[in-house]
């Protein structure tokens, strides 16, 4: 099953900062772990994931630092701000409404 | 692993051609790409193979910078015209309304003059001297406002533009004084230091600060030229058609069209560079690059030409400032070849040529010293000459040092960056040279 463009663009905002939540890290490590956390289905261009990121930067979401990583190489980190974590159950809420809603008119069209 | 490397670094040139992704971008997807590639090779595959598997994941070059456009559309030039979505637009209108405002303060600045009394016809010493003060102060406050200058920095820059003010206007210079023209030359020079300040935040002591002004300075002489060249067609219809229909305009466009519009275009020039920022190549590297090879071959041709005539140069009055320009051009393809630059690149052909042209410049310029000195006693020592010698010095120990830079470059003993840093660590000696001469000369030579 692969997922729609638009549903992986929405989601990965709040993806993004629910992982920094966890801890700070880079950006291959967090397709990594996106990766894993469903189980294969949430595909990203690689690429595609730096762009989301200046972005959340620019909002203030997230901050960032160089650091080097553990073979010398320089290395982005990226921490969720506080405002970051704000946006974050912000969005949880909104998703929240959004699956309540579908479940309520699927569990309708099974029964009709 | 060798060729690993190798493939690595054309991939990171590549994806720095496209110029909406910024070098410190492509060094993040660089440590990516390594990532990828060390996972791959951990599970067995071999290095070119992981390479390109870890390329292909990383997405097509063009979807990316795509990507990364629209995320970064500070460094888009359709910024400029088609209004950004989003938080942008309200920065980029504010801006507008701060330019708008500032170009007509620096039109208006020229006109103030009149009010006390000092009209263009009679006084065009004034107005010469005083040419930079009229936007120069302006300029500075439009990127003091843009960088958000602390107040201790903005108070620096007044009283530097304070200090300025009064050298060009309290020493009694007559109407013809060849000092007074010296200060009309040179304020400018030390005022740009002034305006440096502000373009870089009050950070000018980093090398990037200074590299991006003179970057700056470039973009901005040839924004400059062209509205210039627009304003012209602009002036040539208006002459025509006013004359058509037989009313007076001379003092439409004499009094007002040309000069305010001119210091106006200072200001939107500014604006323009400002905003086009990286995204369109830039044009003074690419002059640069076509220049340089010219500029070697006649200064070459002039040395041979010289050798086999055994004609010396007659040196006669105002050749020596001649002889500066020619040095500060040297000066300036070094320094836009070099901003434009990769510094951890090896050396190539373009830098032998460039060394070329340093080596030729100085040695046509230690000719024309040399003519100069022997006849010194004849001339004696004007105002003029003294300011032609003390830059052509600096120049030349600027040049001399150069080709040491590049002679070790070139053969693999020194960095780039040391060539850079001697380029950038002039740049105020250039400007305190000037605010010498602005502000020495006029009481050494009693005001001649």
């Amino acid at each position: 099953m692969e997922l729609g463009k638009d549903l992986v663009a929405a989601s990965a905002t709040p993806l993004v900062l629910a992982i920094l939540l966890e801890g700070d890290s880079y950006g291959y490590a967090i397709i990594k772990r996106v990766a894993t956390l469903s189980g294969g289905h949430l595909q990203w261009t690689d690429g595609m994931l730096y762009p989301v990121l200046h972005r959340l930067e620019r909002q203030g979401l997230v901050s960032t630092r160089w650091g080097t990583s553990d073979t010398g190489r320089r290395r982005k980190y990226y921490r969720i701000t506080k405002a970051g974590r704000q946006q974050l159950l912000a969005q949880q809420e909104q998703w929240r409404v959004v699956d309540q809603t579908l479940r309520g008119v699927w569990l309708k069209a099974v029964k009709a | 692993m060798n060729n690993l490397e190798e493939q690595i670094s054309h991939w990171r040139e590549y994806v720095r051609r496209h110029r909406t992704i910024g070098s410190r971008d492509v060094a993040e997807l660089e440590d990516h790409l390594r990532d990828a590639v060390g996972e791959l090779t951990g599970a067995g595959l071999a290095g070119d193979e992981a390479f390109l598997i870890a390329v292909k994941r990383m997405g097509s070059l063009d979807s990316l910078s795509l990507e990364f456009a629209r995320e970064h559309s500070d460094r888009l030039w359709k910024q400029l015209v088609i209004p950004a979505d989003g938080e942008h637009a309200g920065a980029s209108r504010s801006e507008l309304f701060v330019v708008v405002i500032l170009s007509m303060v620096a039109a208006i600045a020229i006109k103030v003059p009149p009010l006390f009394g000092l009209e263009f016809d009679q006084h065009e010493d004034v107005y010469a001297r005083n040419l930079a003060l009229f936007v120069l102060p302006v300029l500075a406050t439009y990127f003091g406002w843009k960088r958000g200058l602390g107040l201790i920095t903005c108070g620096w820059l007044v009283l530097g533009f304070i200090a300025a003010g009064m050298l060009a206007n309290v020493y009694p210079f007559t109407r013809h004084s060849d000092t007074g023209t010296l200060t009309a030359l040179h304020l400018p020079i030390a005022c740009w230091l002034l305006v440096g300040v502000a373009y870089v935040g009050g950070g000018w002591f980093t090398s990037t600060g200074r590299m991006n002004f003179v970057r700056f300075s470039g973009e901005l002489f040839i924004y400059y030229v062209l509205i210039a060249l627009g304003g012209m067609v602009l002036t040539a219809f208006t002459v025509m058609m006013f004359e058509a229909i037989h009313v007076r305009y001379a003092w439409f466009v004499q009094g007002w069209l040309v000069p305010c519009g001119a210091m106006a275009a200072v200001i939107v020039g500014s604006w323009l560079v400002e905003a086009k920022q990286a995204v369109i190549e830039n044009m003074a590297p690419v002059l640069t690059r076509l220049f340089t090879p010219l500029f070697t071959l006649v200064l070459l041709a002039f040395l041979a030409t010289m050798l086999f005539t055994g004609h010396a140069i007659d040196m006669d009055r105002d050749l020596l400032i001649g002889f500066d320009l020619l040095l500060a051009l040297v000066v300036g393809l070094v320094l836009y070849a070099a901003s434009a630059r990769d510094e951890h690149a090896p050396p190539g052909i373009f830098d032998v040529l460039q060394m070329v042209l340093v080596v030729s410049a100085l040695l046509v310029d230690l000719l024309a010293l040399a003519a100069i000195v022997s006849r010194i006693s004849e001339f004696g020592f004007t105002p003029n000459r003294v300011a032609a010698l003390g830059e052509n010095l600096i120049l030349l120990i600027n040049l001399a040092g150069t080709a040491w830079c590049y002679g070790r470059f070139v053969r693999h003993r020194g960095s780039f960056a040391a060539l850079e840093r001697w380029q950038l660590a002039f740049l105020p000696i250039y400007s305190l040279w000037a605010a010498v001469v602005v502000a020495v000369f006029p009481p050494l030579f009693n005001f001649a």
